[in-house]
């Protein structure tokens, strides 16, 4: 009886999950859509790898790496191959079953945010109706894989820097969900599918703030610079994946990446307009778009220097968390008090209180030169 | 020495943790046993001479002018400097006159040996904060300009062996000229570049404003000189106070800080590479003809006495003490370490702030190991 | 009520990485781009000349690493030093340049080459006949301002790359 019902459930959510105008039924869709996204991922993830060390080496007036193939296109490969010759070193201390299983607790979640991307109007993995609070909830695994890679080092300079990340990471969790909730205000759904197909205008001219806040927000949820101390090439701590090698170090450089595609698709969908545009297919614009957002976080990296933990921390809690909450009180006033307003004059609204807001509160939060303790 | 933790829930105990001699951010094989309490420094040990060679012992068995070439290995990336502050002391020592075109050629390339240096400085200290290598690339592109007309004038990149006693080596090549001309027109251009960049990014600001503060009775105290001091407020330059060769013929300012905090350090620097260039602009059109070396015998031998003459090197002062006992090798040689003396001061710079602003600290004293060890 | 530190540094910060993005990059790809070095390059080796050379030791006194060994013996016939063996051991040598300038009877030059790496340590030891000018071993025009003239003018990359920013 209870097995039943539970198979009702399934088959319930598995109908709505596949568009009714699909051939072949929902398990071919599963299979092909699974495989897209896996290819899709490792495909975008050396395109990325790839135009973050040309891109940076042309900013920083050099070549990138141009040996490899005709310019320099094999370069991710060459990385991979050689990563994957590395020999494979646990440390004798180290906690076997966790050390083991960190990099996959730490990337599974990252495809898994893909299922509910939408590349082209209905196509999907599976379209839900939670989209984006599903996104919300499993990315959030991913930090228990890094917090399990440093334990599982035996390593204390490990564990300090594994602490330093869950502490980034959940303090970034709340302006990054805040920003999410004024576009879902706005689009009048959480399935990610319906939030493109309400962007008449991109939500980044509605949404300018909260654009803002989840760029910076995202930035520092997946360690990119300029809150990168994890991974420091300088300081004390080599981050969380000091003791790993060879493949399972592999992982994590692919989780890094994954997760800053991941991070720039959730972007595209939001705030960009996903798949919409005027000539082009419509998945050719999403991957145009993910990679323009891709490039900006390059561009970011390229110029700033890192902030300091307790600044991290501040930045979070006094900076962009008040911020996401007025925008979220003023995009709810907009939307129940005006529904039938001029976008133009919504648009000029909010830009207007972008203007005001940074600077007063830059203001009010900037100061300099604290973080001294007595000793 | 006591060290207390603070009152905390949660009782914790410092410990001891080593930045290695080998380390990216130490310039050089550098070791500090720091004590630390979670992330907050409460006391640094620096341990060194990973680097010594006995240099001042190897003066002994060296002539005088065969101890120029280990002069440049001193303070490896401004090696002009201390050619021109060795050849200084023994001049003093022999009571030998430079020929003016010597002497305007010695500015010249001193004030390009300035640039040249804080270039290195600035870029390694915005590294060392974490732009990943821009600016420290930028600032190597401009760098290597100026390497291009040492290299022009010396035949060597790194360790030039230029300056002789009683003048310099070899006179100017024909296209010096026009070439450090072009350079002298580009180089406002590029340092307005820099400062875009980085002078009001707020990045920068909210880690080196009001970090690692050195106040001006404890700059003096400890006999620190160059930037460093300047940076606290202290307008004190051997240039003015105590000129050597021609400096007192031209006419420039001497940029101070405010508080000495890293940003003012890094402020210090980049005004300083302006007024370099002003200096060389009024050494060019007055470069007067003529030898280029006094006539001084390859073994020369001083009479008896000692002598010791400083410069404002780049990093600070730099000064050479000699004894002679009239032979053809000195009886001593002493240099006066600028790095060393500056890193006295670090402990209390470092006190109570963070791994991460103990990196930069360090970074924006501008040590180099060569003159720490020598 | 200044308002300051708002976020337009950063703003400016960026605008100058990215116009350097579509700039020349200031790089010359070696091995393929060579560019020329001074001529007056202190390179790796010494070249002597047999014809100059009267076994004075000039050179040997002067060197500041004691890396030129230099044998010789009485000709009474002829009234001459004639120098039975100059050797150099390039691996103490510092490339300073000081024998050169000493040499009275300018015998002495210095390399200008730079791609004279050997495989064995041994090899470092270049006596006699080794030193002679030759094609693979060009000399350099280090205090020697007549072999300088003949020489390609150096790249300067103030004169390549030079535009203002």
């Amino acid at each position: 009886m209870a097995l039943a019902a539970l198979n009702n459930i399934g088959t319930q959510v598995c109908r709505q999950a596949v568009p009714p105008d699909w051939p072949g039924g929902f398990w071919w869709h599963w299979l092909f859509f699974t495989v897209v996204l896996i290819i899709f991922v490792l495909v975008m993830v050396m395109g990325v790898i790839y135009i973050e060390r040309r891109g940076m080496g042309r900013m920083q007036s050099r070549l990138g790496p141009n040996r490899t193939g005709p310019f320099g296109l094999l370069q991710p490969v060459a990385d991979a191959v050689k990563v994957l010759l590395k020999e494979n070193i646990v440390p004798a201390n180290a906690d076997k079953l966790v050390h083991w299983l960190a990099p996959v607790v730490a990337f599974s979640p990252v495809l898994l945010i893909f299922a509910v991307v939408p590349f082209q109007n209905g196509a999907l993995l599976a379209d839900l109706n939670i989209g984006i609070l599903y996104v919300v909830a499993v990315s959030s695994i991913s930090t228990v894989g890094v917090f399990m890679a440093g334990w599982g080092s035996s390593n204390k300079y490990s564990l300090l820097g594994a602490m330093r990340n869950v502490a980034a990471v959940v303090s970034y969790e709340m302006p990054l969900v805040l920003a999410i909730v004024g576009v879902v205000l706005l689009a009048g759904s959480l399935s990610m599918n319906q939030i493109v197909l309400a962007q008449d205008i991109p939500f980044i001219l509605l949404q300018p703030l909260g654009f803002l806040i989840f760029f910076i927000a995202g930035c520092a949820e997946i360690n990119r610079s300029p809150f990168d101390l994890m991974e420091a090439d300088s300081e004390l701590t080599a981050g969380f994946h000091t003791e790993y090698s060879g493949m399972k170090f592999a992982m994590f450089y692919l989780v890094e990446y994954a997760e800053a595609v991941a991070i720039a698709a959730i972007i595209t969908t939001l705030f960009l307009g996903g798949w919409r545009g005027p000539v082009l297919p419509p998945w050719l614009w999403f991957i145009v778009k993910v990679i323009i957002v891709f490039f900006v976080m390059v561009w970011t990296r390229t110029t700033l220097p890192r902030v300091r933990i307790d600044q991290l921390m501040s930045l979070a809690w006094k900076f962009l968390f008040p911020l996401a909450l007025i925008n979220l009180v003023v995009t709810a006033i907009e939307v129940l008090a005006l529904p039938a307003a001029l976008l133009w004059v919504l648009i000029i609204i909010n830009f207007a209180i972008l203007a005001a807001l940074i600077p007063l509160w830059s203001k009010l939060f900037f100061k300099l030169g604290w973080g001294r303790l007595e000793v | 020495m006591a060290i207390e933790t603070r009152e905390m829930a949660l009782k914790t105990e410092p410990f001891v943790l080593n930045f290695g001699p080998v380390h990216p951010s130490t310039h050089g094989v550098y070791r500090m046993r720091t004590t630390l309490d979670g992330e907050v420094v409460l006391d640094i040990e620096p341990v060194f001479g990973y680097l010594h060679r006995g240099i001042e012992k190897l003066a002994e068995q060296r002539t005088f002018t065969g101890f120029i070439p280990l002069t440049d290995r001193l303070d490896y990336i401004s090696s002009m400097s201390n050619n021109l502050a060795y050849c200084l002391a023994v001049e003093k020592l022999a009571g030998i006159a430079v020929p003016e075109r010597a002497e305007y050629i010695r500015v010249i390339i001193a004030e390009m040996q300035r640039i040249a240096n804080h270039l290195i400085a600035v870029g390694s200290f915005l590294n060392d904060c974490g732009a990943y290598f821009t600016p420290f690339l930028y600032m190597f592109r401009e760098r290597e300009r100026i390497v291009d007309l040492f290299e022009m004038v010396s035949g060597q990149r790194l360790l030039y062996n230029y300056m002789r006693i009683g003048g310099v080596s070899q006179d100017l090549p024909d296209e010096f000229l026009p070439a450090l001309r072009k350079l002298l027109d580009l180089m406002p251009s590029y340092i307005g570049e820099y400062e875009r960049l980085l002078k009001d990014n707020e990045i920068l600001q909210a880690r080196a404003r009001g970090v690692g503060i050195l106040t001006q009775e404890t700059a003096v105290n400890c006999g620190i000189s160059g930037p460093v001091l300047r940076s606290t407020g202290y307008r004190w330059d051997w240039r003015r106070a105590d000129p050597y060769s021609i400096y007192d013929r031209f006419d420039f300012d001497i940029p101070v800080g405010v508080q000495g905090d890293c940003y003012d350090r890094f402020r210090v620097r980049i005004e300083e590479m302006t007024q370099s260039l002003r200096i060389i602009e009024q050494a060019i059109k007055d470069l007067p003809s003529g030898p280029v070396q006094a006539d001084v015998p390859h073994l020369i031998r001083p009479p008896v006495g000692e002598a010791y003459a400083h410069i404002e090197a780049p990093k600070g002062e730099l000064g050479f003490y000699l004894v002679s006992d009239d032979s053809v090798a000195p009886y001593r040689c002493h240099v006066r370490p600028t790095s060393l003396i500056n890193l006295t001061a670090l402990r209390e710079m470092v006190r109570g702030w963070k791994v991460a602003d103990l990196i930069i600290i360090f970074g924006s004293i501008d040590i180099t190991l060569g003159e720490v060890d020598r | 009520m200044k308002f300051e530190r708002f976020g337009l540094g950063i703003a400016k910060g960026l605008t100058v990485t990215i116009r350097n993005l579509f700039r020349h990059p200031t790089v010359s790809q070696y091995p393929e781009q060579r560019l020329n070095r001074s001529r007056r390059s202190r390179g790796n080796e010494l070249i002597w000349s047999r014809e100059k050379c009267t076994g004075c030791g000039t050179c040997a006194k002067t060197c500041p690493q004691g890396a030129i060994e230099i044998i010789t013996s009485t000709n009474l016939a002829e009234n001459k030093y004639e120098v039975e063996k100059y050797q150099v051991d390039t691996g103490y040598c510092i490339q300073c340049g000081l024998c050169i300038e000493a040499c009275p009877y300018d015998a002495l030059y210095m390399g200008y080459a730079i791609e004279r790496a050997k495989y064995r340590r041994g090899d470092l030891v270049q006596s006699d006949d080794m030193l002679l000018e030759s094609a693979e071993r060009p000399a350099s025009g280090y205090y020697h301002p007549e072999i300088a003239r003949k020489l390609p003018r150096q790249t300067l990359l103030v004169e390549r790359i030079n535009e203002k920013r």
